[in-house]
This record gives C-alpha cells, sequence and structure tokens, in this order.
C-alpha cells in the first residue's frame, strides 16, 4: 500500500535559485504544492528609519542600497519625490541625462535577471554572457559617479557632477554591445525547447488577477495589460521620446522572457534619441539654498562657498506636506511617498517597493503546479531582496 | 483630467457625511475620511464601472506624534487608489488616534494589500480588523514594537561598557 503523506518542505532562505534570502514554506503532495507561503524580512535593515534620521540629502545612499540591480531609477525615484515636494524646475539637460541613465539602468537590470533567470533554469553559460554586456554599462556608471554600483550619482534639482566627457561614445559603445548579445542571447533561449518547456504556461497569472494583486511593470504587461507610468503620467522628460510598451499574451514565464527583451530593445530605441537630441546647457538648476551651487564656482566663489556648506550641514526645509511620485523602475511601480513636517529632516520616507508587492502573488503562480516551477516563479517575478525586505 | 472630476463628484456625493476634509497639495487629490467608512468608500469605488479605479497602488502608515492636534488623531493611513485606464491617482487618508489604532481591512476588496497591511501593522503598529493573517512581515521576530513609531527609539538600550559603567551615557533619541 502506498502512504500518501503531505509533508512540509522548507525552500531557503539560503537556496541559491531564490535569488538572495527568500524564504518559501511549502506543502507538498508528492510533487504537486498544495500550499506555498513566502516568509520575507531576513535582509531588513530599517532603510526606511534610516532615511528618516537623516538631512534630505544625505538620505540618497541609502536609496542605492535597496534595489541595489537598478542604483539609478532608485535615485531618481527619491530626487523627484523630493523635487516635487520643493516644487522647482529641472534643466532640460539633466531630464535627457536622467533619461539616458534611467535606461542604462533598465537595461543592466534586465540583463542580470536574464542571466540569473536563465541560470535557475539550467542555461548555465546565459550568465556569463549577459554580465559581458552588463559589464559595458557599468563602466558608464563608473565614468560618471565613480561607482560601479552604488552611483548616488542623481541629486536634487540634478547631478552630481556634469557627465563625463566621453560619455556619448560610451553609452554609444553600450549601444552597440548590447544588440551583439541580445542575438547570442535569442539564439541560446528564444527557441530552445528545454527552456520553453520549462517557461511556457508556468507561472501563469490572469490579467484580472494581476491588477486585484496591484502587480506592476513586467508582471502586470505579461499579462496583456498595457499600462507603463512612463507614457501614463511621464517623468523626467519621457513624453519627448518615441517608444513602444511591449505586452504579452498569455501571463506565463516565457511571454515575460520575451516581454523583457522587448523592453531592452525599446530602452535603447530611447537611448538613441536621447543621446542625438541632448541639449546643451548646466547640469544643475539654480536654486539658492536648495540645490548645491556647481562645483566649480565654490572654488571662486563667496557665496557658492557658504550656500554649499549650509545645504550640507543644516539642509533645507521643504513646506509641510506628502507627496507620492511614482517611477517606472524595471521592476515595476517604485513610488516614493515623502512627508516633510516642516523641518530638515524627512519626517517619514515611505517606499512602494514593486518586487514586495509583485512577490505576495508567488503563492497564486505556483499553488497547484509542480515543484520544479517554483524555482522558475521565483525568477520570474524578478525580486531583489534588498528592496523586499529594506 | 475629467475622470479626476468624476470621482471627486462621486465621492462628494455619495459620502458627505464620511468626508472630514478635503484637500490638493501638489497636484495631488486627496480626501481626509472618517475611518469607519474607508471600507465602504474603497469597495464602492471598486464596483463602480463608470469610474474604472479598480488598481490599489498602495498602503501606508504616518506617525504624526506631536502634532496631532493639527492632524486629529496621532496616526494617518494613506490609501493610494489607481485608474489603469485614465491614469489617475486618488489619495484617501485616515486619521486614527494613539489609544485605537483600528481600520477596517480591504483585504476582500484588493486581494494586493494583504503584504501592504501587514506591514504597516509591523512597522506602525496599525491593526487592520478582518485581515485573514495579520503578522509581522518584515522584522524579526523577537523584536517588542513597531519601529517606525517616532517614540520606538527610546527604548533603545546604550550599551554599558567598563568604560562607562559609572557614567551611563544619556539615551539619545
Amino acid at each position: 500500500m502506498i502512504n500518501r503523506k503531505e509533508i512540509t518542505l522548507n525552500m531557503g532562505p539560503q537556496h541559491p535559485s531564490t535569488h538572495g534570502v527568500l524564504r518559501v514554506i511549502l506543502e507538498l503532495d508528492g510533487e504537486k504544492v498544495i500550499k506555498a507561503e513566502p516568509v520575507v524580512g531576513y535582509l531588513h535593515t530599517g532603510i526606511e528609519q534610516q532615511m528618516e534620521s537623516k538631512l534630505y540629502y544625505h538620505a540618497i545612499p541609502c536609496t542605492d542600497r535597496m534595489d541595489y540591480l537598478a542604483p539609478m531609477s532608485n535615485n531618481l525615484g527619491y530626487c523627484l519625490a523630493v523635487e516635487k515636494l520643493l516644487d522647482i524646475e529641472i534643466p532640460e539637460k539633466v531630464k535627457w541625462a536622467r533619461v539616458i541613465l534611467a535606461e542604462l539602468t533598465r537595461i543592466k537590470s534586465h540583463l542580470v535577471w536574464l542571466g540569473t533567470h536563465a541560470l535557475d533554469l539550467g542555461a548555465m553559460s546565459m550568465l556569463l554572457y549577459t554580465f559581458r554586456e552588463r559589464e559595458t554599462i557599468v563602466d558608464v556608471y563608473e565614468a560618471c559617479g565613480g561607482q560601479r554600483m552604488m552611483t548616488s550619482y542623481i541629486r536634487f534639482g540634478g547631478l552630481a557632477h556634469d557627465l563625463p566627457v566621453d560619455f556619448d561614445k560610451k553609452v554609444r559603445h553600450v549601444l552597440e554591445q548590447v544588440p551583439k548579445g541580445m542575438s547570442d542571447y535569442e539564439k541560446l533561449l528564444t527557441k530552445n525547447e528545454i527552456f520553453i518547456q520549462r517557461t511556457r504556461n508556468v507561472a501563469v497569472i490572469s490579467a484580472d488577477d494581476a491588477i486585484n494583486y496591484s502587480l506592476s511593470g513586467p508582471m502586470l504587461r505579461g499579462s496583456g495589460i498595457k499600462h507603463d507610468i512612463r507614457k501614463a503620467n511621464p517623468y523626467t522628460g519621457y513624453e519627448n521620446f518615441d517608444f513602444d510598451i511591449p505586452v504579452g499574451k498569455n501571463g506565463d514565464a516565457y511571454d515575460r522572457y520575451l516581454l523583457r527583451l522587448e523592453e531592452i530593445r525599446q530602452s535603447m530605441r530611447i537611448i538613441e534619441q536621447a543621446l542625438d537630441g541632448m541639449p546643451e546647457g548646466p547640469y544643475r538648476a539654480h536654486v539658492p539654498g536648495v540645490v548645491l551651487p556647481p562645483k566649480e564656482d565654490i572654488l571662486y566663489k563667496m557665496e557658492s562657498m557658504i550656500f554649499h556648506f549650509k545645504i550640507i550641514t543644516e539642509g533645507f526645509k521643504p513646506p509641510v506636506g506628502t507627496v507620492y511620485m511614482p517611477i517606472e523602475s524595471p521592476k515595476g511601480e517604485l513610488g516614493f511617498h515623502v512627508s516633510s513636517d516642516g523641518t530638515n529632516k524627512p519626517h517619514r520616507v515611505r517606499v512602494r517597493p514593486p518586487s514586495f508587492i509583485n512577490l505576495q502573488a508567488l503563492p497564486k503562480l505556483v499553488e497547484g503546479r509542480l515543484l520544479s516551477d517554483v524555482v522558475c516563479a521565483i525568477g520570474t517575478v524578478d525580486i531583489v531582496l534588498g528592496e523586499v525586505d529594506r | 483630467m475629467e475622470n479626476r472630476k468624476k470621482v471627486k463628484e462621486f465621492i462628494k456625493s455619495e459620502f458627505t457625511d464620511a468626508i472630514v476634509k478635503e484637500d490638493s497639495f501638489r497636484d495631488q487629490d486627496i480626501f481626509y475620511i472618517k475611518p469607519d467608512s474607508i471600507f465602504e468608500i474603497c469597495q464602492a469605488i471598486y464596483e463602480n464601472d463608470d469610474l474604472e479605479m479598480n488598481y490599489l497602488t498602495e498602503i501606508t502608515a504616518l506617525d504624526w506624534l506631536g502634532h496631532e492636534k493639527e492632524s486629529d488623531g496621532r496616526f494617518e493611513v494613506i490609501y493610494v487608489l489607481y485608474s489603469l485606464k485614465y491614469h489617475n491617482y486618488l489619495f484617501l487618508k485616515v486619521h486614527l488616534s494613539e489609544s485605537k489604532p483600528i481600520v477596517k481591512s480591504i483585504t476582500s476588496i484588493f486581494a494586493g494589500a494583504n503584504w501592504m497591511e501587514r506591514e504597516a501593522f509591523d512597522l506602525m503598529g496599525i491593526v487592520f480588523e478582518g485581515h485573514p493573517n495579520l503578522k509581522k512581515i518584515v522584522t524579526a521576530d523577537e523584536l517588542e514594537g513597531h519601529p517606525l513609531r517616532k517614540d520606538f527609539r527610546k527604548k533603545y538600550e546604550v550599551p554599558v561598557f567598563s568604560w562607562n559603567k559609572d557614567d551611563p551615557p544619556e539615551v539619545i533619541n
């Protein structure tokens, strides 16, 4: 007689395919998943509370540490939220530079996702190829902010420094290299029978469920809903660019794979337009007392020196109120609630983390499926545990 | 733009008694709502096919310790609703008193509210009545209290070493 018994299996938090420290408690009937419960919080570092205890300016480096695969998007989201609170105008050149950097970040994040997702599903070599192209983007980061990962390059009212002299050349090098890599990935994966078997009709979510679970980004678009904040509520000058929003049909992991590849192509389209039409101008807005004066002035002008010193030590005091600023980060809708009580420190900074909210649909994706699909489902959500736990 | 007006008029006409205050800040439509009626308002907006507001963007909580008089109640819970068709946001805010930080859960309307409410409970101590699984989510199980409350850090222990045993440092908030 066969003894049928449900067993409880603990997956993670130290499992290589959970992309960090995610724990999933699975109840299994044979190989079938009956119930899945994600447990998060192993990487909780209290970033929201840290940001409350710092001046507005000093909280920017905290944002890099949340989604460490897309640091520029996080910088951008926080800076836009504070700029909205302060209600200041941004120079055109800064807007265009920010668009280029945000789109480079999208490509970079999607490349890491592609490499790790394919690695989970057994295509080991993909990681090596995607990191080859990612390296060119990290070089641009290094030229801009001096850092390869935690850049903190985008600041209130502008950028930390002017764009490097060879910025154009370096970004065009990325635009040359990434399509070459893309053709490699497509050859390796798109018609790969094993990859299709592991991803097609796996981790399916319908359009209604996707909306009901508040999913965003590729998870929402994969189910066929054409929603992108860059088009819906354009920020930092996205209305000037011509690009398409790819959508999936079936809402499965394979659709989301094709969708993210298409997003990389659309990002390259945006970058190309932005490079061609890059306006001239200052790299920081001129708002005394709030935005740091240009670095060159600090060395020669007394007033600039004083302003620089006062902004760094005392900070600025925005008007009382709460703003919410959403942006389309590579993983979905990244929103920053910044609340001011009239002092020089934020009263509360709340992040709407896209991967945290996308992750709560994981039980929906895997229940009733096989155990091996759990790995695919975690990969296709595209989580970064630094952002989930904060 | 038109839909924004429509949503505002809908709330103002259907829930006249429930509105405490109407506000607008930096082009955001904000309604301050009485805590008892937040569930009904969310349900009415969700079920109204005309408004097409069926996407819950976010739930979060703020602590206005020391500003209770201006904000009438210590805690503030913010609900952000969004229309995927018309691309407009709606901010519903609820003020809760320190002694009774309880509000009805909206998980039965929006499945996505589950973890957002759990996080607000964990970090700010807002109790969501009727939530299917209201327990800690990000902080450690051993941790007592709610770290994002403004008075949480008073409980922070200053480590005592041999060099400051006789003269322990003051607790800095």
